[in-house]
């Protein structure tokens, strides 16, 4: 047992600052487990968004040290022993009251995407065969748990504040999990590149190494993505095709 | 007169798990206008957590499999207090509900032939289980989900739900209110579907999270609806032990369904010990014949691992209370030994449940390709529940559904892995459909104001007390305790008679309470709210499991160790009395339709 010392954020979204705790912390706690423990011993009010407590469930996320975690999956003894321990709400979204900020933008924004469209089913017994290998890169973007902590570290809209013109990279890894499924027949290229602003993404990764998922985000889902409304939408050869296409698009289909 | 905001709609749907997503999408698809209330952020529900996978009958690995197999296995699960006809629906419709997932944009793992993977599970005669990895329950949520909010629905998100409100005998409602500002919502509505999980909460050591505090129990109970079976609830036969912070949370049978097997400190695979009659010809009598079923032998036996959970969880116990348990109070599972018979072995392990590498790692510096994991039971599910209508899943009360965990009958005396996913999609199904139906052929009801200035004044009273009053916490942290030891895995009558007394004093306690700051995301006042619910459940598991003098499924009595033949044919309900008192009766089991006998006679 040894006492740790927190600078935990209070406050709402207008008004607020840091209080400091002290709890003890027993072998293998974690960051929540702390939280938790202040709030039972002397900040009832204390408010903080959890769910499952074993990262699945994306319900904890906050900015301990400074660095985008889940509280939950962060281990006490992961964290400088001596040194007080700041935790923040995320900073890209509005603060509701303390550690829990609204991120009801993400569910908006997913709206917005085009749902998927399975093709018509093709094997005998009315369903569809698909082999693993052809499933296996959606299902790594089907492990995200929506925590946003990749919407929150994301410079477009952390820094500049462009929620209306980029979807951010968790909602990228969505329409990449939907463009890839090999059943889906929706075509999201020119959305992606007027509304959900993928040309905004610069590639600096950092949503990819907050990710607690281990979701390789740049590289597997906004790099092919990027690739693909490059050869939509810029290939002289498509563009060409476009424009008989869209006279074509003229007749009642 | 209170301030609040109104809110209509044709069915409102409590809880967005995967039953009241499934049962939103369906009664959204009947073309009544749904509002879809959920404690947490949408997606977030305890669905996520379910790792194993959903049981259906597709025959997809086996093709021996089909709906009567899966119906005779629910049933001896159960012990035969299911509801057949429940059983029956469940085992028929499953394959089509798992199939339609699919349509909807779900990846379930493939055979080679590119049709869904099927795994073994506890208490399957086959492999039965559709699955992603150990990450199913995430796959179905965010299915439901990403398919729901296109279907019209409207989505009520942190926002909770105190008191069912009523027309005459008829539910046309309900009050809440939402978490993050602390604003109160009259939701009227044609017809109310419950789907709000389970109790886990009541107790100490649990795989369940917060939100699993029985509110659809405790609503249904107060507006006069019956509860069924509350005296059997699970104990998840493997649990993380270590360290205490992650005490509870779970380790999905999954594991030993790949070959995990359980060991005590003197290095023996315990299970082989005690294996019920009932199972015995269907058991394996050796380590390798074990094995060989895990990884696909369609003439092995299964291993004594994958028994059905209650047992296995008696078996740790035994195992912990005897002295051979790890230093951590626990058991051993041991998945890193199939190195000896897998080259691969820990591409294998990772690729196979790779969550559970990731949990032991982060959370307990343990590699399960490497080492062995701590493991032991954890409170994980309640088969009882609202008593619903099979097919309709209407509860007592007309107008007021129920689906999912806070519904019973389906699985009686035990469940069987798996067949909770199946359960919400089959059953969430059926509640939207029928609900939608009921609010199609009854008008609006009248909610007089009376109701909601009681709930009002119920709602925020603990802010009214003097601040010197109960810490709410402190309520639900030795609800907890007591639960744990007085009503746990192991009970006997002077326990559950202490705890009936634990459940009055800490409901007059409770009416104490107090708490500080305002109405905005105040986790002290949610707590307090919780309690009223908690107690509820609490009394009414206590009192159930007082009246059935045996052991039988989940339900185990040190004092009455054997099942009892006449305890065998009938089922416990409860409800709330004119006095307000909780009324306990007998019911007995409706006898099986003939050819459903027929089919667990060829079965057996």
């Amino acid at each position: 047992m040894a006492t740790a010392n927190f600078r935990i954020w209070r406050g709402d979204g207008e008004s607020g600052g840091f209080e400091d705790y002290s709890t003890e912390i027993d072998e293998g706690m974690v960051v929540l487990d702390a939280v938790h423990q202040i709030q039972a011993e002397s900040a009832p009010d204390l408010a903080v968004r959890w769910n499952c407590k074993a990262g699945k469930c994306g319900s904890c996320s906050a900015e301990v040290n400074g660095n985008p975690r889940l509280m939950c999956m962060t281990r006490m003894s992961d964290l400088p022993e001596d040194e007080t321990i700041t935790i923040e709400p995320m900073k890209a979204f509005p603060t509701i009251r303390d550690l829990v900020t609204d991120v009801s933008w993400n569910f908006e924004a997913k709206m917005k995407i085009k749902p998927f469209r399975p093709r018509k089913p093709d094997a005998e017994d009315g369903t569809w065969r698909m082999d693993q290998d052809d499933i296996e890169r959606v299902q790594e973007f089907r492990k995200c748990i929506e925590c946003f902590l990749c919407q929150d570290v994301c410079h477009v809209l952390r820094e500049h504040d462009l929620h209306e013109e980029f979807i951010g990279p968790r909602l990228m890894v969505h329409n990449a999990a939907l463009e890839m499924h090999p059943l889906d027949t929706e075509d999201r290229l020119g959305d992606l590149k007027e509304d959900q602003g993928i040309g905004y993404c610069n590639i600096t990764k950092c949503c990819t190494h907050v990710c607690p998922e281990e979701i390789t985000i740049t590289d597997n889902a906004i790099i092919p993505l990027k690739e693909r409304v490059v050869g939509e939408f810029y290939d002289p050869l498509n563009r060409l095709l476009r424009i008989f296409k869209s006279k074509d698009s003229d007749e009642p289909t | 007169m209170a301030e609040y905001q109104s809110h209509e709609h044709d069915v409102l749907v409590i809880g967005a798990g995967g039953a009241g997503l499934r049962a939103a999408i369906e009664a959204s698809a009947a073309g009544v206008s749904v509002g879809l209330v959920c404690k947490s952020l949408l997606g977030k529900a305890h669905t996520v957590m379910a790792e194993g996978g959903v049981a259906a009958a597709l025959a997809n690995v086996d093709d021996r499999d089909g709906w009567s197999v899966h119906f005779a296995d629910t049933m001896r699960g159960g012990q035969y207090l299911s509801n057949w006809r429940m059983a029956e629906l469940h085992a028929r419709e499953a394959p089509d509900r798992v199939r339609e997932l699919e349509a909807w944009g779900a990846l379930f793992d493939r055979t080679t032939d590119g049709r869904i993977l099927q795994r073994n599970f506890g208490g399957h005669k086959y492999p039965r289980l559709a699955h992603v990895g150990d990450r199913t329950g995430l796959e179905m949520i965010r299915t439901l989900q990403d398919y729901g909010i296109h279907q019209g629905m409207e989505v009520y998100m942190e926002h909770a739900i105190v008191a069912l409100l009523k027309d005459g005998d008829r539910v046309v409602g309900a009050f809440g209110y939402d978490r993050e500002r602390g604003r109160f919502r009259v939701f009227r509505a044609k017809a109310v579907i419950l789907a709000t999980g389970g109790i886990g909460r009541a107790f100490k050591i649990t795989s369940n999270s917060w939100e699993y505090t029985g509110d659809g129990h405790g609503l249904a109970y107060d507006a006069g609806a019956a509860l069924l079976d509350m005296e059997f609830v699970q104990f998840h036969p493997t649990g993380m032990v270590w360290p205490p912070s992650v005490r509870g949370i779970l380790v999905t049978e999954g594991v030993r369904g790949e070959g995990g097997v359980l060991t005590n400190s003197e290095g023996n695979r315990f299970m082989f010990d005690d294996i019920p009659d009932l199972y015995k010809n269907s058991t394996a009598d050796s380590p390798e014949e074990g094995w060989i079923y895990t990884q696909g032998d369609k003439e092995a036996r299964r291993p004594p691992e994958l028994l059905t959970r209650d047992h296995v969880a008696r078996c740790i116990v035994r195992e912990i209370r005897e002295g051979r348990g790890s230093p951590h109070n626990g058991v051993y599972l041991d998945i890193s030994w199939i190195r000896e018979k897998l080259s691969n072995a820990e591409e294998h392990i990772k690729r196979k449940l790779p969550s559970m590498y990731h949990q032991f790692k982060q959370l307990a510096d343990i590699d399960i390709t490497k080492e062995a994991m701590e493991v032991g039971p954890t409170t994980h599910y309640v088969m009882g529940g609202v008593l619903v209508d099979a097919d309709t899943q209407m509860s007592t009360v007309p107008g007021l559904f129920a689906a999912g965990e806070c519904a019973a009958g389906l699985h009686g005396a035990n469940r069987l892995g798996g067949n909770s996913l199946s359960d919400l999609l089959v059953f969430g199904q059926r509640a939207g459909k029928y609900a939608a139906e009921f609010a199609r052929e009854n008008g609006n009801g009248a909610i007089d104001d009376g109701q909601i200035d009681a709930a009002v004044s119920e709602t925020l009273a603990p802010f009214d007390r003097e601040q010197s009053g109960e810490n709410p916490f402190e309520i639900q942290y030795e609800l907890q305790e007591r639960m744990q030891e007085l009503v746990g895995i192991v009970r006997n009558e002077g326990d559950m008679q202490r705890a009936l007394e634990v459940v009055n004093d800490l409901r007059q306690r409770a009416e104490k309470v107090s708490v500080v700051g305002n109405r905005e995301y105040n986790p002290g006042w949610h707590t307090a709210l919780d309690l009223k619910f908690l107690l509820i459940v609490s009394e009414a598991v206590a009192r159930a499991a007082l009246e059935r003098k045996e052991s039988r499924g989940a339900h185990f009595r040190e004092d009455y160790e054997e099942k009892d033949e006449a305890f065998g044919s009938l089922n416990v309900t409860q409800h709330k009395g004119s006095d307000g008192e909780m009324v306990i009766n007998r019911v007995p089991v409706t006898p099986l339709r003939e050819d459903l006998a027929t089919i667990i006679e060829e079965n057996r």
